[in-house]
């Protein structure tokens, strides 16, 4: 059964920053915190899970094809970053959890941890 | 490059120490290619790179400019810049060396995967730097039949 970003907010107790598209399927899941190594590993069409919250994660995101970033701990999240998801749908949740027990809850919906492989 | 004609070229300035719109230039040319429909492989390479390069102007040096050649089955990007230029080129690209403040780390940049990740996303690259000068990074992405 195919999940979708409206599907995470309840198990991450997540409050919900930017909606985007709620009913994008979500094909895995990407989790850290240096861009460089997300937008090397993280697959299109993935959850990103971070701490980072300033608006370059949205063009990280865009750029990926990331549908939906999930800022944990409750991180104050710059108004500029909004901002820009919105611009460019992308959903943007809060988290009270911590990035593991985040990727947790991900994970027991079904959600892969893929890793790209090289084309 | 060859002497055909490009589909687009594309311009773009980039201010070093502007956050703000850091990755608006490789967005722009994310959708480029996505428009004139390359495969999603390809435009991916080109656009990791082209992002990398964007931030390390962004993020190393204080201004440059951002040129791309789109031809059907081909993708030239050059971005030069002005800044401290680069002293020691190997030791730059060994995975995880990064010069990059820690304010600037805690925002996750400076895992010094940039100049590798380019390497590892185009066919060709070539970087001409002089300290205290600048840095010129020029790529070269070819359409590979699969
Ligand atoms: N355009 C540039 N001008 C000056 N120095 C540069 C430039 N690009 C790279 N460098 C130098 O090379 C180092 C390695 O670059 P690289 O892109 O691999 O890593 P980074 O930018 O530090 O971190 P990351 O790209 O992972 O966020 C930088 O820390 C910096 O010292
Ligand atoms: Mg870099």
């Amino acid at each position: 059964m195919a999940v979708r970003i409206q599907d995470l907010v309840q198990p991450l107790e997540a409050t919900v920053l930017v909606p985007g598209d709620m009913g994008r399927e979500i094909h895995g899941g990407y989790c850290g915190d240096l861009l460089s190594d997300c937008i090397a590993n993280a697959v299109e069409g993935s959850v990103w899970v971070t701490v980072q919250s300033h608006p370059n994660i949205i063009a990280v995101a865009v750029l990926v094809g990331i549908p939906c970033v999930v800022i944990v701990n409750n991180y104050d999240v710059d108004e500029q970053t909004l901002a820009r998801a919105q611009n460019e749908g992308i959903t943007v949740l809060r988290t009270p959890l911590s990035a593991f027990e985040a990727v947790s809850r991900l994970a027991s919906l079904g959600i892969p941890g893929k890793k790209r492989r090289e084309s | 490059m060859t002497d055909e004609k490009p589909l687009i070229e594309l311009e773009r300035k980039i201010e070093g120490g502007d956050f703000q719109s850091a990755g608006d230039v490789s967005s722009e040319l994310k959708r480029i290619l996505q428009q004139i429909g390359f495969p999603p492989s390809f435009s991916r390479r080109v656009v990791i790179a082209a992002y990398e390069a964007e931030m390390n102007v962004v993020i190393h040096a204080w201004r440059g400019v951002f040129r791309a050649w789109i031809f059907p089955r081909y993708v030239h990007i050059e971005v030069d810049d002005e800044g401290p230029g680069i002293p020691d080129l190997e030791l730059a690209f060994q995975e995880g060396y990064s010069t990059a403040p820690p304010h600037i780390r805690e925002m996750g940049f400076g895992a010094g995967y940039g100049l590798s990740n380019m390497k590892k996303c185009s066919d060709r690259l070539e970087i001409d730097t002089r300290v205290g000068e600048g840095t010129k990074v020029t790529m070269d992405f070819f359409v590979r039949d699969v």
